[in-house]
């Protein structure tokens, strides 16, 4: 093939040219904006060479949240070509593009960012902690994670995206099915932001074990860290997993070696086992989290301690060690024999029981509360029964001779989208409203965000609730077209709608953001919530070493009981702060791994050997730095502080 | 920075605790990814294509070569490291010498081994077999080589500032690499080659 041929994309349509255009305006515009207004300097500064776990959480969350809307495009054009039989908006090989890229992107650039940015913001201020264990790890984190999604993005209008699912399945993602470079960028994208998120795993694990506020026990912490550390325990023991599987597809696409291929000894069902070691604990990876912040939320406006600290604590060590154990529930129709069907059925369901375990807490912590109906607590509300129902499909779906109907049909589409948006995507915008005030300054409108709450429920159970009753009757998963004949159309077309209404209910949020930064009050001091853990102890905005005084701990709401119960959070004199300091290697090397990336997927070998080197000689670099940081003088820390005190007034 | 001089030099700031915690977690991820590659391994084991078999083309001599090799230079690394806690700057540099010596001469054998595969027909794309194990070998091999030249820089650290909290932090530290790297050759010699070779 010319050189240059490779960069074109392979099945260009109308669509794709536009959003080409589009992406290069925006591009521009954004280039232009920053260099008129002169803020290079105050970005490389203050945000791309910092290491303060507070902004590095930030710059998560905007990836996050453009990823939503990047992810939420692409349903939006899937639920629109299958809303009218035969319907011909987009052509085979772009909706496999786009359902391939909308559960990728979905997953690991959208969901794993939120939760990483709650991780990032939340933890060192739950526990009392200055920064999170290795403040430049966790810059180098970030990047990584950046430029692995960058990467993965530019696939778009740069030779082609992956078209082989977001599971990638072999042979079909092998160079003989995949002709095009999308499935490189699959395998090498995901791998860069993947050893991103190891890091992260090492890191927060490091910091709740050591760094924790005197005073603070293990069963001490607030559930919200409880959940980061399980899910983070998940992290460091599923993502090595990963690592392997990428390593050996990429060798399987560029150099022709035999790991997954069907001939020469090579096992298709490699991939989709070691795929599912790995993808099945990711789920709970996500879902964990996801459960601490509906436990931070719903005991905090219930008024009332959780239900059950203990007993939620020892689900979710139950749920991460089942979570390994249950993967190969995702191929009960590939012939493993009814032994391991059953095995792994069994594994499945018993998920369910630390599952209910938690959501009866929430019923107790309810019960008696004296419970007041934010935004947050709405989400929270909705979230019950409708993750209840997705569970309980979950349950049928675990039955491996049930299976046989269900398998690849709309149903299990239905279902995981049942437990991941009410479970994830929800805790994610409650929490999001949740520590909007402590991070920004300012209240989201509540009046808009529970429209959108509503909205958002609304749209949710019209678009996927058809799904399961077409899945029951065969509407296969994947299908870019189908015939008037087989009945699907009235069905898909109310799914189209409630997709709609979910696409309004996003727009409500931009909106609801875009009318609190203009007119929301800021004189809301620091704890407008009446909230319970030390998160809401410091000022807002935090200040950059977080709490001037180590806090001292004696309860699993400290912060509650300083302001009800009289116990003394902050004792002793202020002292000098030891901070690190700032630094542009971990961006640099992310940029040269972009580009080492990017000579890897279009087999440019020159390049990436020079990028490789580029790399490794960031590391020798590193290993020759001497940076001790600095400190922060108690006369800066007390004028910070009474400066702050006054602003909340 | 406080330093506590009633602990070991390594363990003396808080900084370094946490980078020595931080450390066993990544060898925890490192025991997941060598795991996963010995599984695949003995998946794949028996699914030989056209290609030969372990059978056909281990041989003891250069394995066992390697074997005392990089066993010894685990036990030099842990005078090094001994030699650090009673503040020997000398010796312990002359022990971090003796291990990279010890390294580089096993990359030097495994080298030998890998062109010898490649030269009785057992290139990474001749079969499912082959590929595995010249992953799983060569992942080994590339930790092995980055340990080197990590080892090397912080031996040259240790010459130009001394043994500090820092320095002796990085040497404990990359002892602990160095041992893991020891323990997975002693899987790979049991699983892939004696096992092989029966």
């Amino acid at each position: 093939m010319d050189f240059f041929d490779r960069f074109a994309v392979p099945h260009p349509s109308f669509l794709i040219y536009a959003s080409m255009v589009g992406i290069g305006l925006t591009m521009l515009a954004i280039v232009v904006g920053i260099t008129y207004f002169k803020k290079w300097g105050y970005l490389w500064r203050e945000w791309i060479t910092t290491v303060d776990h507070k902004r590095i959480g930030i710059m998560y969350l905007l990836s996050a949240l453009l990823m939503l809307f990047r992810g939420g495009v692409d349903a939006i054009m899937m639920r629109y070509q299958l809303s009218m039989p035969e319907n011909t908006f987009l052509d085979s090989q772009h909706y496999n593009e786009v359902f391939s890229t909308h559960g990728v992107v979905m997953i690991l650039f959208m969901a794993m960012p939120f939760i990483i940015f709650f991780f990032n913001y939340l933890v060192p201020l739950q526990i009392g902690a200055r920064d999170v264990a290795f403040p430049r790890l966790n810059a180098l984190s970030f990047w990584l994670f950046f430029m692995g999604m960058g990467l993965f993005n530019i696939s778009f209008i740069v030779g082609g995206s992956p078209d082989a699912g977001w599971t990638s399945y072999f042979p079909l993602a092998g160079n003989e099915f995949s002709t095009s470079v999308g499935t490189n960028y699959y395998m090498i994208a995901i791998q860069i932001a993947g050893i991103g998120t190891l890091m992260t795993g090492i890191n927060f694990i490091t910091t709740i074990l050591k760094m924790r506020a005197p005073g603070m026990k293990l069963m001490k912490m607030p559930m919200f860290t409880w959940s980061a550390f399980i899910a983070n325990v998940i992290i460091v023991f599923a993502f090595p997993v990963l690592t392997v599987l990428l390593a050996m597809g990429t060798m399987d696409r560029l150099f022709g070696t035999n790991f997954f291929t069907t001939d020469n000894g090579g096992m298709d069902m490699l991939w989709a086992n070691l795929f599912w070691v790995w993808g099945h604990p990711e789920v709970y990876i996500l879902i964990l989290p996801a459960f601490g912040l509906y436990s931070e939320i719903i005991s905090t406006f219930a008024r009332r301690n959780l239900y059950g600290y203990k007993s939620m604590v020892a689900s979710m060590v139950v749920i991460s060690l089942l979570s390994f154990f249950v993967w190969a529930h995702h191929f009960f129709t590939m012939g493993q024999g009814p032994l391991a069907n059953s095995i792994f059925s069994i594994t499945t369901m018993a998920i369910a029981v630390p599952t209910g375990v938690k959501i009866f807490n929430w019923l107790f912590t309810l019960w008696k509360g004296k419970i007041e109906f934010t935004t947050p607590m709405l989400y929270s509300m909705l979230f019950i029964p409708l993750f209840t129902l997705g569970g309980v499909t979950g349950v049928m779906l675990a039955m491996s001779a049930a299976d046989y109907q269900y398998h690849n049909t709309m149903f299990l589409v239905a279902h995981f989208h049942n437990v991941i948006i009410p479970g994830v995507v929800y805790a994610m915008l409650a929490g999001l409203t949740f520590y909007w005030p402590k991070i920004f300054g300012f209240m989201l409108n509540e009046r808009l965000g529970k429209w959108t709450a509503w909205l958002l429920s609304v749209g949710f159970v019209l678009a996927f609730i058809p799904m399961y009753i077409t899945g029951l009757d065969g509407q296969a998963r994947r299908m870019y077209t189908y015939s008037e004949s087989t009945g699907f159309s009235a069905m898909n077309m109310v799914s189209f709608i409630g997709a709609a209404i979910m696409a309004i209910a996003f727009a409500l949020l931009v909106y609801n953001i875009y009318y609190s930064i203009r007119y929301s009050p800021r004189n809301i001091g620091n704890d407008p919530w009446d909230a319970r853990s030390l998160e809401w102890a410091t000022h807002t905005p935090v200040p950059e070493y977080n709490f001037a005084i180590t806090p001292q701990v004696e309860s699993t709401q400290p912060f509650w009981d300083s302001k009800k119960n009289g116990h003394e959070l902050f004792k002793g004199e202020i002292e000098k702060i030891h901070m690190p300091n700032n630094s542009g290697l971990p961006f640099i090397m992310s940029c040269i791994f972009f580009v080492f990336g990017f000579a890897m997927i279009f087999s440019i070998w020159p390049l990436a050997i020079i990028t490789l080197i580029g790399i490794l000689a960031c590391l020798a670099y590193r290993s020759f730095e001497k940076d001790h940081g600095r400190y922060i003088s108690v006369e800066e820390i007390k004028e910070t502080e009474t400066r702050l005190r006054g602003a909340k007034k | 920075m406080k330093v506590d001089n009633s602990l070991p030099l390594e363990y003396s700031t808080e900084e370094n605790n946490l980078k020595i915690l931080g450390f066993w977690i990544f060898i925890g991820a490192e025991i997941m990814l060598f795991a996963t590659l010995f599984t695949a391994y003995f998946t794949l084991e028996n699914r030989t294509g056209n290609g030969p078999t372990g059978a056909d083309i281990f041989e003891i001599t250069p394995v066992l070569i390697e074997t005392i090799l990089l066993l010894t230079s685990s036990f030099t690394i842990g005078l090094a490291i001994h030699a650090m806690r009673l503040n020997k700057k000398k010796a312990t540099m002359g022990f971090f010498i003796v291990t990279l010596i010890l390294g580089a001469a096993f990359l030097g054998v495994e080298i030998y081994e890998f062109t010898h595969y490649v030269h009785v027909g057992a290139g990474l794309q001749t079969s499912a077999f082959t590929a595995a194990l010249l992953t799983t070998l060569g992942t080994h091999g590339l930790h092995v080589t980055l340990g080197f030249f990590w080892g090397l820089f912080i031996l040259i650290q240790i010459k130009k500032r001394g043994l500090t909290p820092e320095t002796a932090n990085k040497s404990f530290i990359f002892s602990l690499y160095w041992h893991f790297l020891d323990i997975i050759w002693i899987f790979i010699f049991s699983f892939i080659y004696l096992k092989g070779m029966m």
